[in-house]
């Protein structure tokens, strides 16, 4: 999101899920769209067989996609530059650029222009162990496209580097031209249901509201006049900081609002120390998650299916949620807790219900000025939506980058910040399943996606699993330097040896006690998706 | 191009299909295999027209207007013809309405009520009632009630694109089968896709009739797709979910989670009391006692350490109304930007 607003000046999704019906070409990393994303990891199946659209899969892992692609490069975890950084450069070198594009809409060309050229074939190579004829092959067929979309997602962004990674992406695509029409962009899929609307309601801790900078004066006195107190200049800490803050004691109180860090977040034990020394810990949550359970205050509130109000999906469009159920009783809407709280805390919030609430949020979130509830009842409405009859945004970037100008940005790839070794000789990624979602805490309590799939299973090559004397089935102890886990293995080809790869929604099989906290300078997002482990066979 | 249907002057372009003119111009035609997201194959014959020059009647599902045509969509005998395609399917087919999960919502029900058909001419003896397991246990297959459509086969293969069934056997043999049951994602598109009984939902014991079932329409709650659902409701238990084809960004479609991920809302784990630490160990509270407790306990904190040693974690599973107070909250009531949630994870 920080790479794209600084290149392009949105950080969301370019392109609409129906768009890709457009495209010649999709390029998919970092993304396990056909689990994590199941409905356009149909759409994408779908355009393939039956539609002659190219899919590109540039992924570490044989991600189910693969067998529709026509293309698949296989980089290690971790080398996404250099591949993304390898393509620009043979675009270049073949003159499959689009100049006029880059000559009218964007700056910078000639400084990443120059860095690329380091990045030729056979030094990508060298580094990611793609064979170099497979890179040119990717290249020449996006950069010879008429449309062509990327879609990414955290196996980008979840690294060290990730911000570098997608400035690297959109280097790619204002490159070739690939934005502002249909069937093309950069787009990165949002893994959760309303992750883009808690983004545009400024759960961000530099921005308000529609990413207006709490750092500028006039956008701190709108929103002073409109809230009516003096706002804090100063920006604030993201979530792996504050988890630091707290075990430093700088942080105090910490209030979670339907989260379960306790499972999602990384180096979990150094976590779980930071919440010790905590002298207030809130858990707003729809069952006694991992984090409730070290909670001093624990407030029982309901799910999306119990109440109004608005989601936003990852192509920005703005849905309604309606109430379907009656929640448990004794459990309260999150929105009607806050306005309790907030008006005992002296801060009064008197709200009728969530459309009120609508209201005040479109007065102050330009893209939001448009939409309101009853234009809602026939369809989403993708921001920006300036009035009320405008029909919304489907397509950034279209006849003018946002920005102004598309910002060339020159990335270098650096290694990770952990290299295997001979005590941690293995690379651990960590991703989704798709019978399950995120930390687990609503599907691993429905009957058919716990048959489905019950437990962790850790994938591991076989030629790695030969080598340790592990069978299918088997179990393992994985460990890092910040901590171990136990589970079972899932012997497959679906990741290289070297490499093994697990899924973060199981409590007692706890994933992210091993991975790291090392941050992007940038984004601040946690390297998750590399950590380096040691596999030994478990017999407790 | 100019066509003629039932009388009327119809201007039409090149390419389209003789249902889609009717259907845009709001004429009925019958259909059963037909599914506007599918390759259409004329299989069920239930959409017959006569078109004047041409001996035998055509299809309308897959037949291309040409300019001059002239079409009949229900004359009485197009309406004889489809009676017999009705009756050939009840040659399977029991009449079990009654007990059959579809009853009230099943197309056959309907076209043999409308085509006043008032028993099954043919009969043959009946398949074993339940036939193996089918590819998911979410699901479960009546060979008996299965018109052999297809539209099971083809939206695997068309739409989720795994090619898990297929039809088997021949003649009155004939049922479908999961020939690559190791390649189902439980998504059950197949089962949205069933015009009638023969797939039904095999999860939840309580079910109810289409006419005491509330439809709720609203979002999926997992991942960033944003599919348009209906969540099906009887009292208040939701029973199942729904969806239309043409509904919303997912245009009718949905994975396991979304048809079959719900079950976690009547679960008897939900928190229904806020809960205080005392003593090492949560105890039951109060709504009041809580807020005040977190209130007192804040304001205490706000003062001796400052608003910034407050930090809030909202979150992606929430509403937008709800992330904007709590953010609110945080900033203007606390005084701290330190507000996120999990977009980093």
């Amino acid at each position: 999101m920080v790479g794209l607003a600084a290149t392009l000046g949105s950080g969301a999704m370019t392109n609409s899920i129906v768009d890709f019906k457009e495209a010649d070409v999709l390029l998919v990393t970092g993304s396990n769209t056909t689990e994590t994303h199941p409905v356009i990891g149909m759409l994408l199946r779908n355009r393939s067989r039956f539609h002659g659209a190219k899919i590109i899969v540039i992924d570490p892992r044989k991600i189910d996609l693969v067998e529709e692609a026509d293309l698949w490069l296989q980089p290690r975890p971790g080398d996404d530059i250099a591949w993304l950084n390898g393509l620009a450069h043979i675009i270049i070198k073949e003159n499959l650029y689009n100049k006029p594009f880059i000559d009218q809409h964007t700056e910078g060309f000639e400084a990443v222009k120059e860095r690329v050229s380091l990045y030729t074939p056979e030094f990508v190579e060298k580094i990611t162990g793609i064979p170099k004829d497979q890179l040119i092959r990717a290249a020449r067929m996006y950069g010879s496209a008429k449309n062509a979309a990327i879609l990414y997602c955290m196996g980008i962004t979840q690294h060290s580097k990730g911000t570098d990674g997608v400035k690297a992406i959109s280097n790619l695509a204002l490159l070739c031209g690939q934005l502002g029409k249909p069937g093309s962009g950069v787009n990165p899929l949002r893994g959760q249901n309303n992750v883009q609307g808690a983004c545009d309601m400024g759960c961000l801790p530099n921005v308000y509201p529609g990413y207006q900078g709490v750092g500028l004066k006039e956008l701190r006195d709108k929103f002073e006049n409109h809230w009516g107190v003096s706002l804090s200049e100063k920006p604030g800490l993201t979530v792996v900081e504050m988890s630091q803050a707290a075990y430093e004691g700088k942080i105090k109180a910490i209030y979670i609002m339907g989260e379960n860090p306790m499972v999602t977040d990384p180096d979990l034990s150094h976590l779980k120390k930071a919440y010790a020394k905590l002298e207030l810990l809130v858990v707003q949550d729809i069952f006694l998650t991992e984090s409730a359970q070290v909670a001093h205050v624990v407030l029982p509130s309901l799910s999306s299916l119990e109440k109004d109000g608005a989601f936003v999906n990852t192509e920005r469009r703005v849905q309604r949620v309606r109430k379907a159920l009656n929640g448990p009783e004794g459990a309260r809407a999150d929105w009607e807790i806050i306005s309790d709280l907030s008006s005992r805390f002296g801060y009064p919030m008197n709200y009728g219900g969530p459309e009120e609430v609508f209201e005040e949020i479109r007065k102050v979130t330009p893209q939001y000025a448009g939409i309101t509830y009853a234009r809602l009842e026939s369809g989403g409405i993708q921001w920006p939506c300036p009035d009320t009859n405008h029909p919304g945004t489907p397509i950034l970037h279209k006849g003018r980058i946002v920005r102004g100008k598309g910002l060339f940005v020159p990335v270098d790839y650096a290694s990770p910040p952990e290299l295997p070794d001979r005590d941690y000789p293995f690379i651990m990624s960590t991703g989704r399943d798709y019978y399950h979602y995120h930390a687990g805490s609503m599907t691993r309590k429905v009957r058919l996606l716990k048959e489905m799939c019950p437990e962790s299973l850790v994938e591991i090559n076989p030629y790695d699993a030969d080598n340790l004397g592990i069978g299918e089935g088997d179990r393992v102890r994985i460990m890092s330097r910040r901590g171990d886990f136990v589970s079972k293995v899932k012997i497959t080809d679906k990741v290289s040896s070297g490499v093994v790869f697990a899924k973060f929604h199981f409590a007692e099989a706890p994933v992210n006690l091993l991975t790291n906290t090392v941050l992007d300078p940038e984004s601040k997002i946690p390297d998750l998706k590399f950590s380096t482990v040691r596999v030994e066979k478990f017999t407790g | 191009m100019r066509i003629t249907i039932n009388g009327r002057a119809i201007e039409t372009e090149e390419g389209a299909t003789i249902l889609r003119v009717a259907q845009k111009n709001g004429l009925r035609i019958p259909t059963l295999c037909h599914m506007e997201s599918l390759v259409p194959t004329g299989m069920c014959r239930m959409c017959v027209v006569e078109v004047q020059g041409l001996e035998n009647p055509v299809t309308a599902c897959n037949t291309q207007v040409m300019d001059g045509m002239v079409i009949e969509t229900d004359t009485p005998k197009i309406r004889e013809l489809r009676k017999e395609v009705l009756q050939f399917m009840l040659v399977k087919h029991p009449l079990d309405c009654p007990v059959c999960d579809k009853g009230g919502e099943c197309d056959l029900q309907d076209y043999v009520y409308e085509y006043g058909i008032q028993k099954a001419e043919y009969q043959v003896e009946a398949l074993p009632k339940e036939y193996k397991t089918y590819s998911t246990p979410a699901i479960k297959y009546h060979p008996n009630r299965c018109i052999l459509c297809s539209r099971c086969i083809r939206t695997c293969r068309e739409i989720v694109g795994r090619e898990v069934l297929d039809l088997q056997e021949t003649g009155f043999d004939t049922r479908v089968e999961a020939v690559r049951p190791e390649r189902c994602i439980s998504c059950g598109e197949c089962l949205a896709a069933c015009p009638v009984g023969a797939l039904t939902e095999n999860i939840s014991s309580i079910k109810g009739r289409v006419w005491q079932t509330k439809r709720v329409s609203t979002v999926c709650g997992y991942c960033g797709v944003g599919c348009s659902l209906e969540v099906n409701v009887v009292g208040n238990r939701l029973i199942k979910v729904t969806t239309k084809e043409g509904l919303g960004t997912n245009n009718g479609v949905l994975c396991v989670k979304g048809r079959f991920g719900f079950e976690f809302v009547n679960s008897p784990e939900r928190l229904r009391t806020p809960l205080i630490r005392d003593n090492g160990k949560l105890r039951e509270a109060s709504w009041d006692e809580a807020l005040t407790y977190v209130s007192t306990k804040l304001k205490e904190i706000k003062e001796k350490n400052g608003p910034d040693s407050i930090a809030g974690l909202a979150s992606a599973r929430v509403t937008c109304e709800e992330n904007y107070l709590f953010q609110k909250f945080i900033r203007a009531a606390i005084g701290t930007n330190n507000i996120d949630h999990c977009a980093r994870l």
